[in-house]
């Protein structure tokens, strides 16, 4: 298993416990190791060099605590300084009706896909009436594109195909959305290189044009180095009001994000989850910065396994648990349900010392297996499974290309978490349930227990 | 090559900032100090190459030092543009098409790398060398994703198979497939839905690409290519690997290296998978595709610009 951070610190610090003091010197192993796993999530190696300063003089004279270890201590620390520092500023947008919002950002970082994001997040949440204006007039289709999205969201659309010049279209597009009665108003570019002489002064000419409130820099949440520049350039260019990452439901630690909030001070306000229109929401400091740390990203975890786990079945599922008539039927939706949510793999990386960590094909394949033993059974079977006996095992066993000691070893586990259920039986809520039952199920189907799930 | 190599080193240098001021700044002082070592390395970890092949570069440029310390900044870009060269060892992907009638293209990777354009980029390329070429618009996900390949082929005459929004797109690969067989064309591009490489069930969806595609014929899909975007840091090793376990690939092209990044991170993924790097995108255009060459590329980098390095 990869080392967390805190394992890391943890060895780097294991001789101070004595000491009393965080100090300069016995600080020095630990820094480093902080500094390493900056670099390694792509911050930018200015932005490490400032933050471990700023960290280390956060650090130099406490006094070293007892309740828990410097190593934890210390990513305390590390972890509230990030959070500090990524979510400085406010993920708000103005208070204004109409709004204006230009979007800008590199080739591919998701402006178009934000655009459509935000005008039904925006629609949703803060009451507009949203129109798109199309001002990319380079990119193959990037026009169709917004219009689709608008479609979808059932918004205002402007856009000319036959029309070249970018400050046009801003300005049409201003007349069309009053026209509509729309009063958001946002404006999609094309994507551009941050040193594109041309192409800057293109957006700083439309940003004239249409005075916009807000002005958006897409980016992608997996950048490397150049974040720091990209940054820079833009908001030098236009003055960028706030920043949205994207493809957050990627695994990149996402180090361009506090390479960017660095070195422009633009807030980050949004982030993208995903392709869907509604796979977006406003930007979470706290989770961004354990990401970064490569402490993994439980609270994503927790809402992915709320998101796909449904409310009412897991409601129903409690229930069962309650009376503690649970059967094998149950147990296979559980873990399709976990399944539902994804790669183990990807799960895993989602969870503290966990990101890199090699689960995926053994934990898999073994989980599959169950699930091939539970489907080889009938219906009748996986309700009452006090049933399985003898032919019927070896049915079983021969139906699920297993040997019949596994179909055993797996009723046995089954039989364990009823007794467990039992004994919890007019316990208390479901949730809590619910995670008693996915630990205890992770050892039959071979799903390591999922901590803070 | 037409002066290809020439045009990559140009496109590469027109916008790269090169190592040689940071080391012309380290190697003007006395000597090589820990804190120098330091601001090597940061100035190293700039083009995204990844903590080892950084300890690589140091090693040998402290060595040099060692043996000479009148060592310059120009001196240690050199050992760096070697050192890299070395570790490229064996990137230069080639290929000769032609092999298979018709000869099968896939272009996978992460939303936005690039695919659409650089298939559009290839078809071009090898028309231009006289190969009758099909596109497949296996995008049937993302919204105007047909009507944008549909551009490309109109704009450079290209033949193309497409589908409706929310078609099976191993469907499509399957009728650009058939199509092509039956029109006899030399090749067929793919262009997939972009994906992460974390959506299990996306990455089902190219599996079940891959198998369809080989059930019509089983050497095919004879290249493989991830499109990987110059721009992005390490996750672009991660993504490899996970694209590689799904759809078995059998090189990269890497895009945008004509903006200020360096793409570094192709070459962690070299490290690791040994996939060929096969093109470089350096714009937005038709031919604004490379070969890569490693070489040039490390030139390029480390801005040696004489051919005696
Ligand atoms: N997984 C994921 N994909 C995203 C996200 N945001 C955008 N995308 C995808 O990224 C790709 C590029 O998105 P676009 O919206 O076309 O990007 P753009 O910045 O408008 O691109 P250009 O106009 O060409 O510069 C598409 O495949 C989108 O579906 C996100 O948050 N997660
Ligand atoms: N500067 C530059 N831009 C590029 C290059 N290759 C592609 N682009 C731009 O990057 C953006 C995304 O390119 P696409 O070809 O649509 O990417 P894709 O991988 O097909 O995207 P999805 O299908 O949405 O995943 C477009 O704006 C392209 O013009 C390149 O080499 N350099
Ligand atoms: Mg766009
Ligand atoms: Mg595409």
């Amino acid at each position: 298993m990869l080392e967390n951070l805190t394992d890391k610190l943890g060895k780097a610090l294991r001789n101070i416990r004595g000491t009393g003091k965080l100090t300069e010197e016995n600080m020095t192993e630990a820094l480093k190791e902080v500094r390493q796993a900056l670099l390694a999530a792509d911050v930018h190696f200015k932005v490490a060099r400032q933050f471990v300063t700023d960290v280390k003089e956060q650090c130099v004279g406490q006094e070293v605590l007892k309740s828990v270890t410097p190593g934890q201590q210390v990513v305390k620390i590390i972890h509230d300084e990030l959070v500090k520092l990524l979510g400085e500023g406010t993920t708000e947008l103005e208070d204004k009706k109409p709004l204006r919002i230009m979007m800008v950002g590199l080739h591919g970082s998701g402006k178009t896909t934000s655009s459509g994001k935000l005008a039904r997040y925006l629609a949703k949440k803060r009451d507009y009436r949203p129109a798109l204006v199309a001002c990319d007039v380079y990119r193959p289709a990037a026009i169709d594109q917004l219009e689709r999205l608008a479609e979808n969201e059932g918004c205002a659309f402007y856009g000319d195909r036959n029309e070249k010049n970018v400050v046009k279209i801003g300005q049409r597009g201003l007349d069309a959305a009053k026209q509509a009665d729309a009063n958001l108003i946002i404006f999609d570019t094309a994507g551009r290189l941050q040193i594109d002489g041309d192409l800057i002064e293109e957006i700083k000419d439309l940003k004239k044009a249409i005075q916009p409130d807000e002005i958006l820099l897409v980016a992608d949440a997996a950048l490397g180095q150049e974040a720091v520049n990209v940054a820079k350039h833009f908001h030098e260019a236009v003055q960028c009001t706030g920043i949205i990452l994207t493809k957050l439901d990627g695994d990149a630690r996402g180090g361009a994000a506090l390479s960017m909030k660095s070195i422009s001070n633009v807030p980050i306000k949004f982030m993208g989850t995903g392709e869907k229109p509604d796979e977006f929401d406003v930007f979470h400091p706290d989770r961004m910065a354990s990401r970064i740390l490569g402490m993994g990203d439980v609270v994503s975890l927790v809402e992915k396994a709320q998101d796909t786990i449904d409310e009412k079945e897991a409601e129903r599922m409690a229930e069962k648990m309650r009376k503690a008539d649970f059967n094998l039927e149950d147990f296979l939706q559980q873990m399709q349900q976990v399944k539902k949510m994804g790669s183990l793999g990807s799960i895993m990386g989602m969870m503290p010392g966990m990101s890199g960590v090699e689960i995926g094909e053994s934990e898999e394949k073994k989980m599959a297996r169950t699930e091939a033993i539970i489907l080889s059974m009938t219906p009748q079977e996986r309700q009452t499974p006090r049933l399985l006996r003898g032919s019927r095992l070896k049915r079983i066993a021969n139906g699920s290309g297993v040997q019949v000691r596994d179909v055993n070893a797996l009723l046995k586990q089954f039989g364990q978490m009823q007794k467990m259920m039992k004994m919890m039986r007019g316990g208390k809520k479901g949730k809590k349930m619910m995670q008693a039952m996915q630990a205890q199920m992770g050892d039959g189907g071979g799903l390591p227990k999922l901590p803070g799930m | 090559m037409r002066g290809l190599f020439k045009r990559f080193k140009e496109g590469l240098k027109r916008q790269t900032p090169t190592f040689q001021k940071a080391f012309d700044g380290i190697f003007s002082g006395a000597k090589l100090d820990s804190d120098a070592l330091e601001e090597l390395e940061e100035a190293l970890y700039t083009a995204d190459f990844g903590a080892e092949t950084v300890q690589e570069i140091i090693e040998e440029i402290q060595a040099a030092y060692k043996a000479d310390k009148s060592m310059r900044g120009e001196d240690a870009a050199r050992i760096g543009a070697r050192v890299l060269e070395q570790v490229l060892e064996g990137a230069e992907g080639r290929v000769t098409v032609g092999q298979h009638q018709p000869e099968v293209i896939c272009l996978v990777g992460v939303n936005g790398s690039g695919k659409t354009t650089t298939s559009a980029k290839l078809a071009n390329l090898y028309q231009n060398d006289g190969y009758k070429v099909l596109l497949g618009a296996c995008d049937t996900f993302r919204a105007a994703a047909n009507e944008q390949i549909q551009h490309w082929a109109n704009r450079l005459s290209i033949d193309i198979v497409s589908s409706q929004h929310g078609a099976d797109s191993a469907a499509v690969a399957f009728d650009a497939y058939e199509a092509a067989k039956s029109r006899g064309r030399d090749i067929v591009i793919l262009d997939t839905a972009g994906r992460l490489h974390t959506k299990s069930n996306l990455m089902k969806e190219l599996e079940k690409l891959h198998r369809v595609i080989q059930k019509q014929e089983p050497s095919a899909p004879h290249h493989s290519w991830l499109v990987v975007d110059g721009s992005l840091g390490s996750n672009s090793i991660e993504q490899a690997r996970m694209f590689h376990k799904s759809f078995p690939l059998t090189g990269l092209i890497v895009t945008k290296l004509d903006g200020t990044s360096r793409g570094g991170a192709i070459v962690g993924i070299y490290r690791e998978l040994k996939l060929p790097i096969y093109f470089v995108g350096l714009g937005e255009q038709p031919d604004d595709l490379q070969p890569f060459s490693a070489a040039n590329y490390a030139r390029a980098i480390f801005g040696i610009t004489d051919e005696t390095a």
